[in-house]
């Protein structure tokens, strides 16, 4: 179970990810080797998984994002596993995520430009199996995107 | 643009799954010198290809058993209520994400809460007094896989 020392060191992390272990220390009130402990803790029970960088695809030219929405043939059993097989397969799918709801799935592509866009909804997207019904939500900002939790 | 090589390609995919790792731990697996290492991830940095670091935390571990995608219809458009949507619905804690989309609907929201019951009282008290909400279709979020992008 999490007390406030973990929750108040979660917070600190989430809002400053880029903290040195001394300052973090610090911040939360606690000796570095205490913290080293808790972190250890919190690590070893699965609760922060890690520290990613996030890409942004922006800067390297992806342009274009679309949510692809998708419904899928449910007539086949194995038919989601497949489809998500098969997006795997395409390199500018970033997420793929599955619902409980009127969506059954949802693919976040990006693309350099509409042409390129065009090109794999065409050759990669409308050839994935089980499709029945996409539709796509063009990305124009983000106004919110730390995905912090309200711990 | 940013034009990259395989050297920064394997950078961005090593710091995307752990941007713990020293320079110095991460060149040698790639057999550079951690200077040049380091050089390489300043430069992806200044570039703004890495935008940030992100904690990643197990939201179910931390009692947030229920992640629901909002797609959010405003019910009247124009400049300021835009505005004024997005400042109210960003200062929601339970709302990880904003972003404003073409399509079906003109938001699409991420929103955590503890269970469905939790979920209800931040739709109802939070979301559908929002300024301008009109519309709104939930879908709740069973899995979710981050891909690593073209690289």
């Amino acid at each position: 179970m999490l007390d406030d020392l973990d929750r108040r060191i979660l917070r600190l992390m989430q809002a400053e990810p880029d903290l040195s272990g001394p300052d973090l220390a610090d911040r939360a009130g606690v000796t570095p080797s205490r913290l080293a402990r808790r972190l250890e803790k919190l690590r070893e029970s699965g609760v922060l998984r890690g520290v990613r960088a996030q890409i942004d695809w922006q800067a390297l030219g992806y342009a274009v994002e679309v949510s692809l929405r998708i419904t899928i043939d449910k007539s086949q059993p194995r038919a989601l596993d497949e489809l998500m097989q098969a997006a795997r397969d395409i390199p500018e799918v970033i997420e793929i995520q599955t619902f409980l709801g009127r969506v059954d799935l949802r693919l976040s592509v990006i693309a350099r430009d509409m042409a390129h866009y065009q090109q794999i909804y065409r050759d990669q997207i409308l050839t994935l199996p089980h499709l029945a019904e996409i539709e796509a939500l063009m990305h124009v900002a983000r106004i919110k995107s730390e995905e912090s939790l309200p711990l | 643009m940013m034009p990259l090589d395989d050297t920064d390609r394997a950078i961005l995919r090593a710091l995307a799954r752990d941007a713990t790792q020293s320079a110095g731990a991460l060149g040698r697996r790639l057999g550079l010198s951690q200077p040049a290492t380091w050089r390489r991830i300043k430069r992806l940095q200044d570039a703004g290809v890495i935008k940030a670091r992100k904690l990643d935390l197990d939201a179910d571990k931390l009692g947030f058993g229920v992640t629901v995608f909002l797609g959010v219809k405003l019910a009247t458009k124009g400049r300021v209520s835009l505005e004024d949507f997005e400042r109210a619905v960003t200062a929601i804690p339970e709302v990880q994400t904003v972003e404003h989309v073409l399509g079906l609907y003109d938001y699409r929201l991420r929103v955590v809460a503890r269970d469905i019951a939790d979920f209800e009282r931040v739709l109802r008290r939070r979301i559908m007094t929002l300024p301008g909400a009109g519309d709104v279709e939930a879908n709740v979020l069973l899995t979710e896989e981050r891909r690593p992008g073209p690289l």
